[in-house]
């Protein structure tokens, strides 16, 4: 063992002072996928974990529950089943509108855009509606655990679809002053990943919460 | 040796409009000329990974002073019962300064909150995440700085929720740090029940936030970002500690911010999901304990909220170490002048670790009425877990097997490491096998353990990686005899405070509880207690060394260069400290982190850049 090692040297200027002028070296090792790209992945995954938790204590609970009311008696399930319908259509516009986006076509991706983010306010708003009539009927989160658990995963899920709706509102605002040059559509291509997450989660919840 | 790379690529004509994320394969990007930053663009609205993880260090730090207090104040409490407390009797006039029961409970919840969300995983994943991977890998900052940035901001709130609870009526969140429900849930189950639980709710949430965005940057920029021929399997472990350590952040902790979201929704809008079906607090219904005048939802599980809790918070007991074992390699290494001993092999076993710590969380819950038959596959799962530990450990040991070892301050560390967490391991082996649990459980013996993991393990870790990197961090070196000192006190402090605490347990002394000597079997411990509590004063006030030596080094220490300690990785080729872009040349890696004592070379070391 070397209890007093040899002493460290002192600073040397002529080795370790940092040299002037120097480029910024920026090197790209992995996978040939882009690192935003990559990087909404994982956000993905970690908005599945999210979501596992809230499905996860919905069918704990429903499970645990001697009696669970017939979602049927409670819900206007045939709107929301027009709602759905909306938004998987949303899904397919906001594939348009990446493609365009990628053939560097402004104008078709501001069309297709605009078709998006007006399809998912309408989702936000026939879910907006669903919740006064709800509210008015006096069916408020408190009542029973039906309705805490509705209010929690459906809530959420809005939350998601209205941050999907003002993301891509803010690309088209950018594609009609600026324009989105073709080699920047990843911008649009990031927004849309988060987009059909989105929707695909609206499948599931409403699978699980408006249908069994 | 030194740095004399020539940039060999031309010079791309113009491209760094790109943002960090676009950049190409072996971008060089022009750099216009930095001009000093003002004060506020430098050191607050940073995007700088170095800065940002200066930020994380220095407020974890002060945290560590905060939760630090709040543990003599515990075992004051435990020595001293009732006796009136120095520095707080004033805010107990009615007891004559002793501290009330209740506030003990809020004492020991936010000891434990605070030391494990905002003093060991901002510091493990923030401080050193952000300092040292870029400079690890190569890279001139993270994948995303502006992110980076946010991830700090978003510890604002959370900081400032945490420190708002402690003002609020009734206190600050006493349900424990696990805040079980219904005790967190219900307003009427105890003080700390009130507006200081839905503080500690926010805090939790907005800290989950910030380790999020850590965590997606943290794994983008180790695979997307690494310098040219550093292949996965030559990054330091240092940096597959890290990545892994996100990796289980990114899957776990969502689960906890859906939990905690759902206890605030119960706090606040009347649900119902950890409320059971006919509940009694304190001889009330919940609708007359639900808050405000509404009547609250039942029908939920309070046995759930356990689960989901130990879902994310057993695998962070595994962020809390999976770090401190990656900075421990480096500097075993280093410092012994050696190979590390099996280095594919350690991350194996630390994905392994990484993998079994998502499937034993039930073995927190044995005595929790959860299912018996769980129960055993939680035991089985969690005893497997010694296998890639084992290995681990073993590996530090053939590691300094023949080293030639320079017993320098962060080695000291880096070896107490190695051994307390030998001990915290061993007792948790023991103690995951479900009978001897359901003996033990929520005694002292608990206490101990946990505290040698993560106070002797991965704080003493950390101690060893603030000693071991503050060359790169300041460009000068930690007052090398005042951190012996540093450290022969807190090693023999900590082990005085906690070894103890196996016999107490063994005896049967129950955690959490403000006076136990109330009940006539535990009189007799109260003299250990002392004991133990003189102990924990002693390392409290000894940390002062490390305090005054840290601010003293940061602006009188040795100045020294790039590579004070001769280690291989690429950190150790960036200027001390590091300027904007971190590396003043390009870099070319060849080798693995750990080539010591190569017979290829005069020196002892071949840097991973070295071409042979």
């Amino acid at each position: 063992m070397n209890i007093s090692p040899a002493a460290i040297p002192a600073y040397d200027p002529a080795v370790d002072a940092p040299r002037p002028h120097h480029p910024i070296y920026d090197y790209d090792s992995g996978p040939p996928v882009n690192r935003g790209k990559f990087a909404i992945w994982l956000f993905l995954a970690t908005e599945i974990m999210f979501f596992t938790g809230l499905i996860g204590t919905y069918i704990v609970l429903r499970m645990g529950s001697a009696t669970w009311p017939d979602p049927a008696d409670r819900l206007a399930v045939d709107i929301t089943a027009l709602n759905t319908f909306f938004l998987i259509c949303s899904s397919a516009t906001m594939v348009k509108g990446v493609e365009r986006a990628m053939l560097g076509d402004n104008g078709g991706l501001i069309k297709w855009l605009a078709l998006t983010v007006l399809i998912g306010s309408i989702f936000v708003g026939i879910q907006a509606y669903e919740y006064t009539e709800l509210i008015k009927d006096g069916n408020l989160p408190n009542v029973d655990i039906f309705w805490s658990t509705f209010y929690a995963m459906t809530g959420f899920h809005g939350i998601h679809v209205a941050v999907g709706v003002i993301w891509n509102l803010c690309i088209l605002i950018a594609a009609i002053f600026r324009k989105i040059p073709q080699e920047k559509y990843m911008k649009v291509e990031l927004a849309g990943l988060y987009w059909h997450f989105v929707d695909l989660v609206w499948v599931l919840l409403f699978t699980i919460v408006y249908l069994m | 040796m030194n740095p004399v790379a020539t940039p060999a690529a031309p010079h791309a004509p113009h491209t760094s409009h790109l943002e960090p994320g676009e950049g190409q394969p072996g971008t060089v990007r022009e750099h216009h000329d930095h001009h000093e930053l003002g004060f506020f663009r430098k050191w607050i609205f940073s995007v700088d990974h170095k800065v940002i993880g200066l930020q994380f260090l220095f407020s974890g730090l002060v945290f560590l002073a905060l939760g630090g207090m709040m543990a003599m104040a515990i075992r004051y409490q435990l020595a001293w019962p009732w006796r009136p407390m120095p520095g707080l009797a004033w805010m107990f006039p009615a007891t004559g300064g002793a501290i009330t029961p209740e506030f003990y409970t809020m004492l020991f919840t936010m000891h434990g909150t605070i030391m494990i969300f905002f003093v060991m995983i901002p510091l493990l994943t923030g401080a050193f995440g952000n300092f040292l991977i870029p400079l690890m890998i190569g890279a001139p900052d993270m994948a995303f700085p502006k992110l980076n940035m946010f991830g700090y901001w978003t510890m604002i709130p959370a900081f400032f929720f945490m420190i708002l609870g402690f003002f609020v009526e009734g206190g600050h969140a006493a349900g424990g740090w696990t805040s079980y429900p219904p005790l967190s849930t219900i307003e009427a189950a105890a003080p700390g029940s009130l507006s200081g639980q839905t503080c500690w709710l926010m805090g939790l949430t907005w800290v989950g936030v910030s380790s999020m965005m850590g965590a997606v940057n943290y794994v983008t920029t180790i695979v997307k970002m690494r310098a040219p021929g550093l292949t996965m399997m030559r990054l330091p472990l240092s940096i597959w500690g890290l990545m892994i350590t996100s990796l289980l952040q990114l899957f776990a902790l969502p689960v906890l911010t859906a939990a905690s979201i759902m206890q605030l929704l119960d706090r606040v809008l009347n649900t119902g999901f950890f409320t059971p079906t006919n509940l009694l607090v304190n001889n009330l219904t919940p609708d007359s304990f639900a808050y405000g005048s509404e009547a609250a939802a039942a029908g939920g599980q309070p046995l759930l909220w356990q689960h989901l809790f130990w879902f994310y918070s057993h695998p962070a007991v595994y962020i809390l170490v999976l770090p401190a074992m990656g900075f421990t390699s480096d500097i075993l290494a280093i410092h012994a002048r050696k190979p590390i001993f099996g280095y594919k092999p350690m991350v194996y076993s630390m994905s392994a670790i990484a993998g079994l710590g998502f499937i034993v969380w039930g073995h927190h819950m044995f005595t929790s009425g959860m299912n018996p038959a769980l129960g055993m596959t939680f035991m089985v799962s969690t005893v497997m877990i010694a296998l890639p530990s084992a290995i681990k450990v073993f590996n530090w040991l053939g590691t300094l097997w023949g080293g030639r070892i320079h017993l320098r301050t962060p080695m000291l560390f880096a070896c107490a490491f190695v051994s307390m967490f030998i001990i915290g391991g061993l007792s948790g082996i023991w103690m995951a096998a479900t009978p001897v649990d359901i003996y033990i459980h929520d005694t002292y013996i608990v206490v101990a353990h946990f505290h040698y993991v993560v106070f002797a393990g991965s704080l003493f870790a950390i101690f060893a990686a603030i000693y071991h990197w503050f060359p790169k961090m300041f460009g000068r070196l930690m007052n090398e005899t005042v951190g012996k000192i540093h450290f022969v006190g807190s090693f023999i402090f900590t082990n005085m405070t906690f070894y103890m605490m196996h016999q107490l347990g063994v005896a049967g002394l129950m955690r959490r509880t403000a006076d136990p000597y109330a009940y006539d079997v535990y009189a007799h411990l109260q003299p250990i207690n002392e004991f133990i509590t003189i102990s924990a004063f002693c390392m409290f006030a000894w940390q002062i060394f490390f305090v005054l030596n840290f601010f003293h080094s940061m602006f009188w220490g040795k100045r020294v260069g790039r590579n004070p300690w001769k280690a291989a990785s690429l950190e150790w080729d960036a200027p001390s400290p590091p300027g904007h872009g971190n590396f003043d040349h390009q870099l070319e890696v060849y080798r693995g982190a750990y080539e010591f004592g190569s017979p290829e070379v005069e020196e002892d070391y071949i840097p991973q850049t070295r071409k042979i």
